[in-house]
């Protein structure tokens, strides 16, 4: 760490291209003042886009309209898979159709002050800002919204607002905006703009005089590398959660394109804030292969509880009595307890400590003492069953396939008070506010290469609240991007369509090959996911929701271990001709031990608690995390230092708020 | 409460799209009830690779139900013997000691075997490349709450796009039609003011890419809509037909 520090002095500047102007008309004097590239122009331009989630969707519909040729990508049988499907709750704008105080500015201000004060400013008023077309451009392409009697349209609150600025399709909306999304993609897919390639993975991409030229894809069902060319590459390949092996990403998340741009010396921004979303099913049993999360929008009429006598969580834990034998005053609500201005709906790293606060103290509710309850009984009492149903039916059938146990049954009925099963929950791995580093324009510090939506790193700090992942992602893709990435092909209209036989492309995909066949060839007796588990658990119990200076030294060594066991102990069956899943998990494991390692660099460089990082040795007296704005009013930016077993460099990008007094949180008055 | 059981696993394999494929049983020990039908096939794949061999191919991602990635016939079931749910929200409880488990890929002539139990589904993007959409350009919409949708017909359109195109559908057809894959979509753009403009030029567009494809025609069983794991409705297709009609009316 250090060595990282002495090195800051020689270490270049970092330029994150902030308009001039006050906070308000800085995206408008941008657009008002970047170059553009005319219609006939568009048409010369290759733009490839990796991804088809909610960001990489959109993003290349929206290119594809502008006339722009594009090449997406999708590591799943069609875009319409990408895990922003799983996205359950909600979508936050500042529409204020509620008429409940919400304006841009609240919704900016409530994101900056949920991402603890470690968001870039402008960025986050940026997408307050387009926050409102989002919700236009979805209704504009049947996206079915939830509606009122009156027949215009639902909202609902999140954690971490005081108003409802989320709307939602059931508790599926981001199916519904990534079928939106898919929907436009498939018009443009139509009309030949863009070309889709399903079933492919990106492995590499390829510079050219310092510029991003293509990338080097396996196509998964042949086996074979292939070679694409472009003008420049975006890369919307979502977060890095499932380092951690369980988390409520799907199957096939994975770091590795961020890995591949980070390696070509891309800085990493922020790896230490990782998102542990209160409200999932707890673990059980060691063959898990994730977690299934359950919405934070059951945050609004459920209440989160523990015992409040000992004995009772013991017997909890026994098996001896159900959540539902514990009447009302016996039960500790400690959410509203400690909380009382938000109550439930207290943003999520605030909600996850807490829980862990209280399972910690021996307050848990399963066998395992991992869990606390989500109760719908008062819900229930007050609005009847069939309502809370309609709100959240969906959720429940779900957690009682999982579970067998159904939270709208009656259970129990103490002193004429009627109490439902409760739901269990608890804390998993869910997002990644950390990722690629951006400037305003999207654009990493490799020239021509782009990242958007949960892969950079902009604009939630060090903690995302509920609903804004969907809006980062749709900002980026349709009213971002397709901007900003004009300022940068403005002067290269000139530059005609590359040969994928150049050295650069040949040298890349040599290199890709050259791994395979080291992965194929070290023939051990591990599994990929034997390995994934154990990396998963090093992750969880060092660089997890508490984190100190010792466990995260203790994470680095036992990761440099784990990654020699890799190296030299990996068993991939089969052949490299056809399709072998083995190999794809391998290639991806690789990438998430460096992810792992970057990670507990950062949080062992982050000497405060903020959002999502928190570090035992910085908290207050009441438990609350403990910011240190003179020493860490700053991103992260790590650098690649030529192989994945040295230490990163760190880069400073300090940050400068001009409209928002930078204070400590609270959700208490 | 968890107990633990036994289960032998019949499975297809088959390497390749031109190999010819066969059943493989294979037995699996001491499984928990509150396994996943999709972990279960983990634990499977575990032992094989412990053994050197290769493990089972099988399509899956999200594994809570909704992106429809995950496929398989169980028990002569798409997504196996629950009703509403997806192999991935499918769990061992709701299998007994001793049974064995038969598991294949979908069957039908639009969808060719990639390996063992993955399947081609790419003729469904074709399908919704075909007129699954508003032609219309990002930025040129009008303010959301302009035009007012009655809440009954917004929740029906919900209802239609729950849709996950996961392919059962197809696959519980006798006819191997895609029918209700089709009508979900067309009935989501039918109910909603948005979707009325070009209504008449994407049921046309969709059914004939539909035809193109080989996808066989409805004939009404409903093993469709009682297997779709999203409770898709019947009443779709008879939707889709009297869009058809009318458009075909317009001509």
């Amino acid at each position: 760490m250090e060595e990282n520090t002495k090195n800051n002095v020689a270490q270049p500047v970092i330029d994150s291209k902030i308009p001039e102007g006050p906070i308000a008309e800085k995206w408008t004097n941008y657009k008002a003042h970047q170059k553009l590239v005319n219609p006939a122009n568009k048409r010369r331009l290759d733009i490839i886009v990796v991804g088809t989630g909610l960001a990489g969707a959109s993003a290349a519909a929206t290119l594809g309209e502008m006339g722009f040729k594009v090449l997406n990508f999708c590591i799943q049988d069609s875009p319409r898979r990408a895990h922003s499907i799983a996205a359950q709750g909600g979508i936050n704008a500042a529409k204020n159709y509620q008429n409940d105080g919400d304006s841009v500015y609240r919704l900016f201000y409530d994101t900056v002050k949920g991402g603890d004060y470690r968001a870039r400013e402008a960025n986050v008023y940026r997408l307050a800002e387009v926050s409102n077309n989002i919700i236009d451009q979805c209704v504009a392409q049947g996206v079915p919204f939830a509606r009122e009697y009156g027949g215009l349209l639902a909202n609902r609150s999140f954690g971490g607002a005081q108003v409802s600025r989320t709307f939602y399709a059931k508790g599926q909306t981001g199916q519904q905006l990534l079928l939106g999304a898919y929907s436009s993609l498939n018009r443009q897919i139509k009309m030949g703009n863009v070309k889709s390639f399903n079933r492919y993975e990106m492995h590499d991409v390829v510079i050219i005089d310092g510029r991003a030229r293509g990338i080097i894809a396996k196509n998964l069902v042949t086996g074979k590398l292939e070679r694409f060319a472009a003008h420049a590459v975006v890369i919307a390949t979502g977060g890095y959660g499932n380092t951690y092996f369980l988390s409520t990403n799907a199957m096939a998340c994975n770091v590795s394109a961020a890995m591949a741009c980070y390696r070509k010396g891309a800085y990493f921004a922020n790896p230490a804030y990782v998102q542990i979303h209160p409200t999932c099913i707890p673990r059980h049993g060691d063959k898990q292969s994730k977690l299934t999360l359950m919405s934070e929008s059951l945050r609004n009429d459920g209440r989160i509880w523990v015992p409040k006598n000992i004995e009772d969580a013991k017997r909890l834990q026994a098996g001896q009595i159900k959540g539902s034998d514990i009447p009302e005053e016996e039960r500790d609500y400690y959410l509203e307890r400690r909380y009382p201005a938000f109550g439930n709906l207290v943003p999520r790293d605030v909600a996850s400590r807490a829980a862990k606060e209280r399972c910690d103290k021996g307050y848990g509710v399963n066998n395992t003492g991992q869990a606390v309850f989500l109760d719908f009984s008062e819900a229930i009492n007050r609005l009847g069953i069939d309502v809370v149903r309609q709100r959240y039916g969906n959720l429940f059938d779900m957690y009682e396939e999982i579970t067998d146990v159904n939270p709208g049954e009656l259970a129990n009925t103490i002193n004429g008070v009627n109490y439902y099963n409760p739901m269990m929950i608890y804390p998993a791995i869910h997002y990644t506010m950390g990722g690629i580093w951006v400037d305003y324009e999207l654009q990493t510090s490799i020239k021509g290469l782009f990242a958007i939506g949960e892969c950079n790193f902009s604009d939630h700090g060090a903690n995302r609240l509920g609903a804004s992942a969907l809006m980062q992602g749709l900002a980026d893709g349709y009213f971002v991007l397709p901007y900003t990435i004009q300022n940068y092909l403005s002067d290269q209209i000139t530059v005609p369509r590359f040969s994928t036989d150049l050295p650069e492309f040949e040298e890349a995909e040599e290199r890709v090959q050259a791994n395979l066949d080291h992965l194929m060839n070290i023939k051990g007796a591990r599994s990929v996911d034997s390995i994934h588990k154990e990396l998963g658990n090093i992750m969880w119990d060092y660089v997890g929701m508490a984190r100190t200076k010792q466990s995260l030294e203790t994470a680095l060594e036992k990761i440099k271990a784990l990654r020699e066991e890799f190296e030299t102990n990996l068993f991939v069956p089969g052949t490299q001709e056809g399709m072998n899943i083995e190999l794809d998990k391998a290639f991806r494991l690789r990438d998430f031990i460096t992810m792992g390692e970057l990670i507990a660099y950062d949080a062992l460089n982050r000497q405060e608690s903020c959002g999502g990082h928190f570090r035992e040795e910085h908290q207050t007296e009441e438990g609350e995390a403990k910011r240190d704005d003179e020493n860490y009013f700053y991103v992260s930016c790590w650098k690649y230092n030529d192989d994945d077993t040295k230490a990163p460099s760190l880069i400073k990008e300090p940050l400068h708020y001009e409209a928002i007094k930078v204070q400590t949180r609270n959700y208490k008055n | 409460m968890e107990t633990n059981i036994n289960v032998k696993l019949k499975i297809w394999r088959q390497a390749n799209p031109q190999a010819k494929g066969e059943f493989v049983t294979y037995e699996l020990h001491d499984i928990p009830t509150d396994t996943s039908f999709l972990e279960t096939l983990d634990i499977l794949n575990e032992q094989l690779i412990e053994q050197g061999e290769e493990p089972v191919a099988f399509d899956h991602d999200c594994r809570e139900g909704i992106c429809g990635m995950c496929s398989l016939y169980i028990n002569g079931h798409p997504h196996g013997p629950a009703t509403g749910a997806t192999t991935c929200q499918l769990y061992m409880r709701r299998f007994h000691d001793g049974e064995t488990i038969t598991v294949e890929p979908w069957r039908s002539a639009a969808f060719p075997v990639i390996k063992d139990l993955m399947v081609n589904r790419n003729a469904f993007d074709q399908i919704q490349q075909a007129g699954g959409y508003v032609s219309f350009n990002t930025g040129g919409a009008q303010d959301a709450n302009a035009i007012p949708i009655s809440k009954v017909d917004a929740d029906e359109a919900m209802d239609s796009a729950t849709c996950i195109g996961c392919g059962a559908c197809v696959a519980a057809c006798k006819n191997g039609s895609a029918m209700l894959f089709v009508s979900a979509k067309v009935s989501q753009f039918a109910l909603l003011p948005q979707g009325k403009a070009e209504a008449k030029r994407r049921v046309k567009a969709m059914l004939s890419k539909m035809d193109e494809l080989g996808f066989g025609n409805c004939t009404n069983t409903g093993a469709c809509a009682a297997e779709c794991p999203k409770n898709i409705k019947l009443s779709n297709i008879a939707r889709l037909n009297r869009e058809f009609i009318c458009a075909k009316c317009a001509d």
